[in-house]
């Protein structure tokens, strides 16, 4: 729980995400058409496979993985009590999950059942949230599977939930 | 292929990445957005709502400068109501959270971190993501 707002830090968040949806934008990744149009493997044969989701994806992670590394390497301070943080003084997370297990392939898979079914994944979805009330709608229950999921692991993993709320790594 | 449109995929990418770049450099973590949303009904967090009024703001304003015919016009796209969108809100939420991600968290943020979880990840919610098409466009033709 932080209830601390700190200006800066907020502002450099406001402005990712205000970003992020500029991008999803552009790349019209915000119309489920085109999503499925990806997915949709069966138009390679008859040539309407739309492969423009996977160039997004070539252009993210081209972008990211260079100053990602460029940031890691560089754009941390280190404090007195050897942690790294951020130049807005925010802790670095470090990834400590990396295994591979039943819960990343069942929760995988279920998603991408969803996300084959509509279109919408977590970020177009949000970003349509208030266009359309059935983009709302979606938002609705997309959010109730998260509170399943919630009291699901309460009830089944009480022990490990601890511990997974720290590692929880991009989300 | 007369769908693809590989100049607005790499531009708008290479945004995305920027964003999570932004992001990496001054909150310390990567952007993943079914964390970021899902967390803020478990532990509140400014930085969390802040990115998400962000994300939902840059929407609003699209859509207020969409209009038919217009430049902006194919930012956003009619969705239908049906009980198959509501089950895959269902699907997307709980498999978000038990898998720990979603196409932005395991998509851009692990794979530009050469993360082998987030690989797997993608593969498996991409193959199921392929594979329900397959069979709702081959089984349940004309529903939506």
């Amino acid at each position: 729980m932080s209830l601390k707002f700190s200006p800066l830090p907020v502002f450099v968040s406001l402005l990712s995400g205000a970003l992020f949806g500029v991008g999803l934008l552009i790349s019209k990744m915000a119309l489920p058409s085109k999503v499925l149009g990806f997915l949709n493997v069966a138009g390679i044969a008859n040539e309407t496979w739309d492969p423009s989701l996977g160039l997004v994806m070539v252009g993210a992670i081209a972008v990211h993985a260079v100053l990602h590394r460029l940031v890691t390497l560089r754009g941390f301070k280190t404090t007195a009590g050897g942690m790294s943080q951020t130049i807005l003084n925010q802790p670095v997370m470090k990834q400590i999950v990396s295994h591979v297990d039943a819960r990343l392939v069942i929760g995988a898979t279920l998603f991408g059942v969803g996300w084959g079914t509509s279109g919408f994944c977590p970020g177009p979805a949000l970003l349509g949230a208030l266009n359309s009330l059935h983009t709302l709608y979606f938002c609705g229950a997309m959010t109730l599977g998260m509170l399943l999921h919630s009291v699901w692991a309460k009830v089944f993993f009480k022990k490990s939930l601890t511990k997974q709320a720290e590692t929880n790594e991009c989300g | 292929m007369e769908h693809f449109t590989p100049w607005s995929a790499l531009i708008g990418g290479a945004i995305i990445g920027l964003s999570s770049s932004l992001f990496y450099w001054g909150l310390g973590r990567s952007v993943g957005i079914s964390g970021i949303w899902g967390d803020l009904f478990g532990s509140f967090s400014w930085v969390n709502f802040a990115f998400v009024a962000g994300l939902i703001g840059a929407g609003v304003v699209a859509n207020a400068l969409s209009q038919p015919g217009s430049f902006f016009e194919p930012f956003f796209e009619p969705v239908g109501y049906s009980k198959a969108l509501m089950v895959s809100g269902l699907l997307v939420g709980f498999g978000t959270r038990l898998g720990n991600g979603c196409t932005s968290g395991h998509g851009v943020c692990g794979l530009s971190r050469f993360s082998f979880r987030s690989l797997i990840a993608v593969l498996v919610f991409m193959v199921a993501g392929m594979i329900t098409v397959y069979f709702r466009s081959t089984f349940f033709r004309g529903s939506t």
